[in-house]
């Protein structure tokens, strides 16, 4: 079996346990998010977990890749203090306001510059946007198969793949080849532990850093420019009921509570 | 982008059933199609489908384009992209609809891409403004910000549709439809994804999506045995058992069960969280319901501002009174 050669997108998202925190500019409406740490996209950390298990097991070079501002250079350092091999930053105030679209175009350009690949791995979604699209727009714009929902990655002779596919009734064992795109959910398998002391030695690891100009790209399909979406309106969910605070001893109460369902023919 | 009619919803099947969300989509297609003065047209892939036209004809479609191949048996990436891409090219439509399901969320990124169009993914809402232009409502964060998203230069707009969240429109009986087969001639050879095998595995516990009475449980219960007390519950009303994410974690439910943004969203008659907080993540799962009940002993739990009834109290001591009550009414 030849060395496998694997890339893994990341995203930095808002750390999931401070979203209370996000608020609405009421004016701008836009997100206000400073203050709120950004941390490694869980499920990413899974696509990494398997590069890397696969380097180990056939050799390669595992490369960690991201569009994100000039912020999340600390994000790709977390990757190599994992164990990527080396991390590639897209930032560029022209990448800025990508819809999922304008990102695969960009993120596709970069990874036919960095050259020959066997595997693509993302996270199923990610936690903030959660759309998913990232992985398979990025397959299509490569021109090479894609497989979301992946449990179970089986490497076999002659760049043969079997992939375990999770549906909502069960699963679908699926025989591809490589060079693809593979986005994994999280029963795929459990990532290592990292001590917290490895991830802050490897804050000064390199991480490349391309602008636009340093990948073959048209420049109206990137950034919000190159966005076919946009967002019209943000607003926070209004959420109206009764709020009815029942009270007493616990008979009392589950009295009362059965009184109340049956008033409004619930149960 | 002028030239671009009509309003297509992709008509998922498996096992040749379709699927709910498939149904939902007809409906408020439907509405979107009136709203434009244009036909719905439904997209059906399968193989020995035929008969399933007929119920989404029946639902709301002017229109089903139909294509058939044993390939085409199950989800497979590949050709229904590959298809739905060429067909999209050829017919051009303003709307693409898709459900949010494990076939839709794969496939409609992949047409997207072809088509070098906009996808916003997990509509709850979708509406038309003055200007023909499809509005469409998703949840960002977990549903602690609601974002309205728009595609106004591209064709079409497409949209993935949560399901569980649009009404299933009512059948109309006799309304007309034309059936158009779509002759395709597919061999495995031309394609790089082979399917070799689907695998059916039995769900632990009862559907929640579909569930009339949901009771579900958050990380408040504090371990298995206690777990057991939400399924009392559930029992004595019989209703499905829902969890947050923690409990899914610690396994004392399975991965089905999961309510809200990364799970299910459920619309019961009735739903009772018990020791749940009330992250919003769960939350925008189970705003639909007709009737909230919260039981939480912290009175300050975020739930007790989206509930109907709320009862501060440790659940221990109230759930099993309240399951004897409600057994009572048998």
């Amino acid at each position: 079996m030849p060395p496998v050669n694997s890339i893994v997108c990341v995203k930095p998202v808002p750390d999931p346990r401070r979203w209370s925190e996000l608020a609405l500019d009421p004016v701008t409406k836009t997100l206000r998010r400073e203050g709120i740490p950004s941390v490694l996209n869980p499920l990413d950390k899974h696509a990494l977990e398997e590069a890397l298990r696969m380097k180990e097991r056939f050799g390669g070079i595992v490369t960690a890749i991201s569009m994100a501002p000039v912020t999340a250079t600390d994000s790709l350092r977390e990757a190599i203090a994992i164990g990527a091999d080396d991390a590639v930053l897209l930032s560029d105030r022209s990448f800025a306001g990508a819809d999922t679209l304008a990102t695969s175009y960009a993120l596709a350009a970069a990874i036919k510059k960095l050259g020959k690949f066997d595997l693509i791995l993302c996270g199923n979604q990610s936690l903030d946007g959660g759309t998913g699209q990232v992985g398979p727009e990025i397959a299509e714009f490569l021109g090479v198969p894609h497989v979301t929902y992946a449990r179970k990655i089986d490497l076999l002779d002659r760049g043969i793949v079997r992939v375990e596919r999770a549906l909502e009734y069960g699963y679908m064992l699926i025989e591809t080849r490589m060079p693809l795109v593979l986005s994994v959910v999280k029963e795929i398998n459990v990532p290592r532990h990292i001590p917290l002391m490895r991830i802050s030695e490897a804050m000064q690891a390199e991480v490349r850093v391309w602008t636009s100009r340093d990948l073959d790209v048209d420049s109206s399909r990137i950034g919000l420019s190159g966005s076919p979406t946009q967002v019209a309106d943000l607003f926070l969910p209004v959420l109206k009921r009764r709020g009815e605070m029942l009270s007493g001893a616990p008979d009392t109460v589950s009295k009362l509570l059965v009184q109340r369902l049956r008033e409004l023919a619930v149960i | 982008m002028a030239a671009c009619r009509g309003v297509w919803v992709f008509a998922e099947q498996t096992h040749r059933k379709l699927m709910s969300v498939s149904i939902e989509m007809l409906g408020s297609g439907r509405k979107i199609a009136d709203k434009l003065n244009t036909d719905l047209t439904a997209l059906l892939l399968g193989h020995d489908v035929r008969d399933l036209a007929d119920e989404l004809v029946a639902h709301g479609a002017d229109k089903v384009y139909l294509v058939e191949s044993e390939l085409l048996t199950f989800y497979h990436s590949e050709a229904y992209a590959t298809i739905i891409g060429e067909l999209a090219k050829k017919h051009r439509p303003e709307v693409f609809l898709l459900g949010s399901t494990s076939a839709g969320r794969d496939l409609a990124p992949r047409v997207a891409a072809k088509l070098c169009t906009g996808l916003t993914a997990d509509c709850v809402s979708l509406d038309v403004d003055e200007r023909g232009q499809l509005l469409q409502v998703v949840p960002a964060f977990g549903g602690n910000v609601m974002a309205t998203v728009l595609c106004p230069r591209h064709r079409p707009q497409m949209a993935t549709v949560r399901p569980g969240v649009m009404k299933t429109p009512t059948i109309v009986e006799g309304r007309h439809g034309e059936v158009v087969e779509i002759p395709v001639d597919l061999k495995q050879e031309d394609f790089n994804i082979k399917i070799l095998d689907v695998v059916t595995e039995e769900p632990r516990a009862a559907p929640i999506d579909t569930a009339d009475v949901v009771v579900a449980g958050g990380w408040g219960v504090g371990n298995i045995d206690d777990w057991r007390l939400i399924e009392e519950l559930a029992r004595s009303m019989g209703a499905a058992v829902g969890a947050t994410r923690p409990p899914v974690d610690e396994k004392w439910a399975s991965e089905d069960q999961l309510i809200g943004q990364s799970g299910k969203t459920v619309r019961p008659r009735l739903y009772v969280g018990v020791a749940i907080s009330g992250a919003m993540q769960h939350l925008v799962g189970v705003q639909d319901s007709k009737v909230i009940v919260a039981i939480n002993k912290d009175p300050n739990a975020p739930i007790f501002k989206a509930t109907d009834f709320g009862i501060v109290a440790d659940f221990r001591e109230v759930v099993p009174p309240l399951a004897d009550e409600i057994r009572k009414l048998r």
